[in-house]
């Protein structure tokens, strides 16, 4: 058992499954059919990784649990993803941006981790590396499209951007163990992630036109699993049957 | 919008030789493409009939789309996403399919959101238990799948074309129904109640899905003669019924019509009456989620409106920049 490296699997896991479970929920409800299916599919993709991370949590953990064990019977206190992962779905341009910061996180991110030193964890991220591009060129592509249109559009970007830049630091935000664990060449270094992650978005700012709000709650917690009030309703619905029926297959 | 190949005429005024010739094609199983000629009445049972199934698989993504939050696992998540956007892309597939017939999209949306074109009744039941998303792959995809095979070879050819690719799909979801309702009916005694209440409450409903019978069935001669159809409503219901008894039963769950029996002579099984009310009354609008069914849609429509003018307004933008 390596604890440390099991938290930040858990983390980069818990990450992309809390954002799958809001995308999914747009399943059925897109603004119209082609949206609804790569919405979809996005979620779907990130489900996706997130299996494959608790897969490596699980190895590493040497424990006999199972992925699914691990995102349905942890409590929210035992989470560790950013507070930005679990926000709600909110409208189109809230979705959006939520979006395509996690994109550009996760871009720099796994080009990152595909050069660790843990073999698992580099090969899992140079495949989740090939879907996050094509997730980062669809939600740019859209953060362009609806900041650069209608009034209503523009009000609704400038609005979600207000609601959720004070929760992208969090997303760089690194603990002891994770230092030790760069110093390592396990996982990335996160201040480099940062300082990429802020030039690109940077440009989108300034291409989209959008105007950084100049102050707001500095979100935090989810590295010690204080979470927002958000997490616990997402698990309850997702994990209902396991709870209610603990020890079934299904 | 494409018009080309098609009269105006209403059925009677169009020229003997046209429909003669028209009937021939038909007779020697040459398809029928969008350029060719064609009689009123065919192009508008074709418009009715493909948009109602496209609608269906539209609407139907939403009592499936019930259980993704609450999957019970990684895997089943994945699965059902999958077998939805699949659902979509159907009726991506067929509305591309219609507008070959002369009508666009924003129409055919529009008839759904107004109430006047109809999508499959069973859409209007609730799925109340994950076991309802297995008993919806295995009654709801395996009916659809009696009703579509015949469809791959329907003699209009955009529409036979897109049948086939739907239908390796649609067997697929079939199957992973069958395989959810498999491990509920060989899980705990509680997996396996839930199991069998899903197939009581969806049996029935599934047996509707094919439409009424064929002695009150309004549409159903015309279109065997043009090939639009190719087995009547009664037919096709009882090939369901014949393939997927044996299924519930090696569930070792109980099919919900106490006349159920295997019938010698016929090589059928004989099968109690459907409840045609029920049948009408959800068809009328007056099913258990008629109602959320389509203020889900037309919700979903009117939020996304500001997404779509705003698409269109960044594309004029950007030809008024090229320009």
């Amino acid at each position: 058992m390596e604890p440390a490296l099991y938290q930040y699997l858990l983390r980069l896991a818990d990450s992309s499954l809390t954002m799958g479970q809001r995308l999914a929920e747009w399943c059925g409800h897109g603004p119209y059919l082609e949206e609804d299916v790569a919405l979809t599919n996005v979620s779907l993709d990130l489900i996706g990784h997130a299996q494959m991370f608790y897969q490596i949590a699980v190895e590493v953990s040497g424990e006999h649990k199972t992925p699914d064990d691990l995102a349905f019977l942890r409590d929210a206190h035992e989470f560790r993803n950013p507070l930005l992962t679990e926000l709600p779905k909110g409208d189109f341009a809230y979705t959006t941006l939520k979006q395509y910061f996690v994109d550009v996180f996760n871009l720099h991110l796994y080009q990152a981790l595909s050069k660790s030193k843990h073999q698992p964890l580099a090969q899992a991220a140079k495949k989740a590396l090939m879907e996050v591009k094509y997730h980062l060129t669809r939600s740019q592509a859209w953060c362009e499209r609806l900041s650069l249109s209608t009034d209503e559009a523009k009000q609704r970007m400038q609005q979600a951007f207000d609601d959720l830049w004070f929760y992208t630091p969090e997303l760089f935000e690194t603990d002891e163990a994770m230092l030790q664990l760069a110093d390592q060449g396990l996982i990335a270094d996160y201040s480099v992630l940062q300082s990429y992650w802020q030039q690109q978005v940077s440009d989108l700012i300034s291409k989209c036109q959008l105007v950084v709000p100049q102050s707001g709650w500095l979100a935090t917690g989810g590295l010690q699993g204080e979470h927002s009030e958000h997490l616990g309703y997402m698990l309850a619905e997702m994990q209902f049957l396991q709870r209610a029926y603990p020890g079934c297959e299904w | 919008m494409y018009s080309q190949g098609l009269t105006d005429a209403k059925g009677g005024d169009e020229p003997a030789e046209l429909l003669a010739e028209f009937q021939a094609k038909i007779d020697r199983e040459e398809k029928i493409e969008p350029r060719d000629w064609m009689p009123e009445a065919y192009r508008k049972t074709l418009i009715r009939q493909m948009s109602q199934h496209a609608h269906s698989e539209i609407v139907g993504q939403l009592p499936e789309g019930n259980w993704v939050t609450r999957a019970p696992s990684l895997k089943r998540k994945m699965i059902l996403l999958a077998k939805i956007q699949d659902e979509a892309g159907h009726g991506l597939y067929i509305y591309s399919a219609t507008e070959t017939l002369g009508v666009t999209r924003d129409q055919l949306n529009d008839e759904l959101l107004t109430g006047k074109a109809k999508y499959s009744s069973i859409f209007n039941y609730p799925t109340l238990s994950w076991a309802d998303i297995g008993a919806v792959g295995w009654l709801v995809d395996g009916a659809a799948i009696m009703n579509q095979v015949p469809l791959c070879r329907t003699s209009y050819g955009p529409y036979s074309r897109s049948m086939i690719r739907i239908c390796k799909e649609e067997s697929f979801h079939q199957r992973q129904g069958y395989e959810i309702m498999t491990v509920l009916a060989r899980g705990s005694k509680e997996q396996k109640d839930m199991a069998q209440r899903a197939l009581n409450r969806f049996w029935w409903p599934s047996l509707m899905m094919f439409g009424p019978s064929d002695k009150d069935s309004k549409h159903s001669e015309q279109s065997m003669k043009w090939k639009i159809k190719r087995f009547t409503n009664d037919e096709l219901r009882q090939k369901f019924i014949d393939a997927t008894v044996p299924q519930a039963e090696h569930l070792g769950l109980t099919v919900p019509d106490p006349e159920l029996k295997w019938n010698e002579q016929t090589g059928h099984y004989d099968h109690g009456e459907i409840d045609w009310n029920e049948f009408v009354n959800v068809i009328k609008g007056n099913g258990p989620c008629n109602k959320e069914r389509m203020q889900a849609r037309i919700k979903a429509h009117e939020e996304g409106a500001w997404v779509r003018e705003a698409a269109q307004q960044y594309h004029a933008n950007k030809k008024s920049e090229a320009a």
